[in-house]
C-alpha cells in the first residue's frame, strides 16, 4: 500500500493510514527523500496516528528518514503517537533519539513553522 | 473409643461401604436427637451463650439488644446446619453479618470467639443431659463435634474472606485517587506522586499521564516526586521509560523533587542525564515549564 504525499506551503505531510509492509516503508523513505528536495519543502511529517504496532523495522526505517532527510537540508517530525505504542517502543528500546516527535498534525505543523521561524 | 473397637473388631475382609452405612445410620438418628434438644432448650441456650459473650467481653462495639438478636439467628442458623449437613445457607448468613458488622470494628478473633463459645455452651449441655449414660454422650459427641467445627470453620472463614473483600476493594480505590493528572495551565500538567511506589503503580500511573498528554493536549508535564522516599531499580527504569514515552508523543517531562536517595539509584542503573530533564523543587519545575510554554510571569505594578 503506497502512503500518499501531500505538500502543504512548505511542508510535506505523509500520512500512514494502515499497517505496512517493510516494501512500503522502504518506498515512502524513498519517495520522502526525492520529493524533500524536488519541492524545496523546509519541512517533513510522518503521522502515525493510523500505526498501532512500531517494530523495530519501523522505528529504524523512521530513523533513517529523519536522517537523510536532514542531509537533504531539511527537517522531519514524526507526530501522532498512540500512548501505548509509545510506550511499548521505550520498553522494546526504540526510543528514536534526537527526531522531533510532536502530539498531532497541528502541532508538529506549529513545531515546523517556529523552527523556520527562528531560522529567519 | 467406641469406633475403633468396633473398626478394630470387623473381619478384615469385609468391604468398608457396609460398615460406613451401619455407622451413618444412628449417627443421622443421634443428630436429630441432639437438634431435637437444641431446639427444645432454644431460650435457655440461647441465653446462657449471650452471658457467655458479655462475660468474656467480645462485641463490645454492638449494643446488648443486637447482639441478642445476632446470637438468635446464628443460634437458628447453627442448628439448621446441623439438622441439614448443608452449610451454604449459613455461608450467606456468616457473609452478610459479617457485612454488617466489619464496618462496626468487630475483629476477626471476636466472630471466632462467639461461635468458639456456643460451641461450648452447647456441648456443656449435653453433657449435663447424658451425664448419666456416658456411652451415649460419647456418641452424640461424636456426631456433633465434627458439624459443630465445621460450621465454626466456615464463619471464621467467611467473616475473614469479607474483610479480605473489603481490603481488596480499599486498595482499588486508594490506587484509583493516588494518581491525579492535573492540568494548571493550557498545556501544562503536573503529576504529584506521593506514597511508595510499586511496579503494578508504576504501571498505571505511566498509563494516566500518557493518556492526559493525548487528551489535554500537553506540551510539557511536571512530574513532582518529593512525596517519594525511595524507589527500587525496576521503578526508576520505569520512570525514565515514562519521560522517554512522554516525548515520543511530543511533551517535554520535567522531573522535580528527586530526593537524594533516588538520585542515587538513578545514577546506580546509569541513566542517561541527557534525556532527563530534573530540577530541585516542583517551584522550579513549573517556572522552568512556563519558560518553555513562553509564559511570562510577573508583578501587577
Amino acid at each position: 500500500m503506497q502512503v500518499p504525499i501531500l505538500k502543504q506551503g512548505g511542508v510535506l505531510i505523509a500520512t500512514i493510514q494502515a499497517a505496512l509492509s517493510d516494501a512500503d516503508l522502504l518506498d515512502l523513505r524513498t519517495a520522502l527523500v526525492q520529493q524533500v528536495v524536488r519541492y524545496r519543502s523546509s519541512g517533513v511529517i510522518v503521522d502515525v496516528t493510523a500505526m498501532d504496532v512500531m517494530d523495530s523495522f519501523a522505528s529504524r526505517t523512521l530513523l533513517e528518514i529523519s536522517h537523510m532527510i536532514r542531509l537533504r537540508g531539511a527537517a522531519t517530525v514524526i507526530v501522532g503517537i498512540q500512548p501505548e505504542v509509545a510506550f511499548a517502543m521505550v520498553q522494546l528500546g526504540l526510543t528514536l533519539e534526537d527526531i522531533p516527535t510532536a502530539l498531532d498534525l497541528e502541532e508538529g505543523l506549529e513545531y515546523l513553522q517556529q523552527k523556520a521561524r527562528s531560522i529567519n | 473409643m467406641q469406633r475403633d473397637k468396633n473398626l478394630l473388631k470387623e473381619p478384615a475382609m469385609q468391604k468398608n461401604r457396609p460398615v460406613e452405612l451401619a455407622r451413618n445410620e444412628p449417627k443421622m438418628e443421634l443428630l436429630r436427637e441432639l437438634v431435637a434438644h437444641l431446639r427444645q432448650n432454644r431460650t435457655l441456650l440461647r441465653e446462657e451463650w449471650v452471658a457467655r459473650i458479655a462475660e468474656a467481653q467480645l462485641l463490645t462495639a454492638m449494643t446488648q439488644e443486637e447482639i441478642f438478636a445476632e446470637a438468635t439467628s446464628v443460634y437458628d442458623s447453627y442448628v439448621a446446619a446441623l439438622e441439614t449437613g448443608t452449610f451454604e445457607a449459613l455461608q450467606a448468613y456468616a457473609r452478610n453479618l459479617s457485612e454488617r458488622i466489619i464496618p462496626r470494628g468487630v475483629e476477626t478473633h471476636e466472630v471466632v470467639g462467639i461461635v468458639l463459645l456456643l460451641r461450648d455452651v452447647l456441648a456443656r449441655s449435653l453433657f449435663a443431659k447424658y451425664q448419666t449414660d456416658f456411652e451415649k454422650l460419647n456418641r452424640i459427641l461424636d456426631a456433633y463435634e465434627p458439624a459443630a467445627n465445621r460450621i465454626a470453620n466456615t464463619v471464621a472463614v467467611g467473616f475473614v474472606q469479607e474483610r479480605e473483600r473489603v481490603i481488596r476493594q480499599q486498595q482499588e480505590a486508594i490506587r484509583e485517587l493516588s494518581t491525579p493528572v492535573l492540568q494548571v495551565r493550557e498545556r501544562l500538567l503536573i503529576l504529584p506522586i506521593i506514597g511508595v511506589i510499586d511496579p503494578q503503580r508504576a504501571r498505571q500511573l505511566t498509563e494516566q499521564l500518557l493518556r492526559g498528554i493525548r487528551t489535554n493536549r500537553a506540551k510539557v508535564v511536571v512530574i513532582d516526586i518529593t512525596g517519594v522516599a525511595a524507589m527500587d531499580v525496576t521503578v526508576a527504569n520505569h520512570l525514565v521509560q515514562t519521560v522517554e514515552a512522554s516525548r515520543l508523543l511530543g511533551a517535554t517531562v520535567i522531573v522535580t523533587g528527586l530526593s537524594p536517595e533516588i538520585a542515587q539509584t538513578l545514577v546506580t542503573i546509569g541513566v542517561d542525564l541527557g534525556k532527563m530533564n530534573t530540577v530541585g523543587d516542583l517551584q522550579g519545575g513549573i517556572e522552568q515549564a512556563e519558560r518553555l510554554l513562553g509564559y511570562k510571569v510577573a508583578t501587577l505594578s
